[in-house]
């Protein structure tokens, strides 16, 4: 990995300091990273698309090293079919591993959602969305049996995300 | 850290990322972290109406545990570079395992 100084950054022909600038502890290379991203993401309206399928929309208020969220006002929206409902949830903590990604929601297309969505009371589309999720889960129960009996092992080892 | 560095040498260039949920996402790429988690800028899916979801949404942070594939620019890639990183590598680590075992 390359060591980045202060040295390395400094403007050719910038003005010439007769004394050296004192020593800046240098900070550890994973700093610019999994919480540099996230850091720019705080206290922003995102959409959480998390491995069991829910999509959570709410604002991001904390977070740590592992991705560990907490997200405020959150709503969660289900997608079923040609409808859409969204269910209030209000203050979420996602364990990070069950994150799969985090979008940062464009605030001049909020809550925007394609025309050939329709919003529909919750019952229904909770009630829709648990019976595509059952005849989902035979389906793949018959492929990942038929699979196994080929001596091949699913992506997800059994988890199904979506 | 190999993939590291070389991911980090991508950055601001376009790039699709597939998800292991099949979702296929085209955007710069922004920041690459040592999980290799990916951050894209101006998004665009792949099939958008098969992820609703995801209309709304300008960048996003792709957790590097479920990408599947990066696909990238080929004039990007310094193939030979890479190889000889690579075998730097390689034979780095074949030297700490000596002087350790």
């Amino acid at each position: 990995m390359e060591n980045l100084s202060l040295h390395d950054a400094g403007p050719p022909g910038g003005p010439s300091m007769q004394q050296a600038p004192p020593p800046v502890p240098q900070l550890p290379p994973q700093m610019f990273t999994t919480a540099a991203q996230l850091l720019d993401l705080t206290d922003k309206k995102l959409v959480v698309a998390l491995r069991d399928g829910k999509k959570l929309i709410g604002v991001l208020r904390s977070w740590d090293q592992f991705g560990n969220l907490v997200l405020q006002d959150t709503i969660e929206r289900l997608f079923c079919q040609t409808l859409y409902c969204d269910i209030e949830r209000g203050m979420f903590l996602v364990r990070g591993e069950n994150v799969l990604l985090l979008g940062e929601i464009d605030l001049d297309k909020d809550d925007y959602v394609p025309d050939t969505f329709e919003q529909a009371p919750v019952e229904k589309v909770y009630a829709l969305k648990k019976q595509e999720e059952q005849s989902r889960k035979t389906t793949d129960k018959s492929k990942q049996k038929k699979l196994a009996e080929l001596g091949f092992e699913g992506e997800h080892s059994g988890e199904v995300i979506f | 850290m190999l993939f590291f560095s070389f991911f980090k040498t991508l950055v601001n260039h376009e790039v699709t990322v597939e998800l292991k949920n099949d979702i296929s996402i085209r955007g710069t790429l922004k920041s690459v972290d040592q999980y290799l988690n990916i951050k894209l800028d101006d998004i665009q899916v792949v099939e958008e109406l098969k992820y609703p979801h995801l209309s709304s949404v300008k960048n996003v942070f792709i957790r590097g545990s479920v990408v599947r594939y990066v696909h990238l620019p080929a004039n990007a890639v310094d193939t030979p570079l890479l190889e000889d990183a690579t075998r730097r590598e390689a034979s780095q680590t074949a030297a700490k395992a000596k002087q350790q075992g």
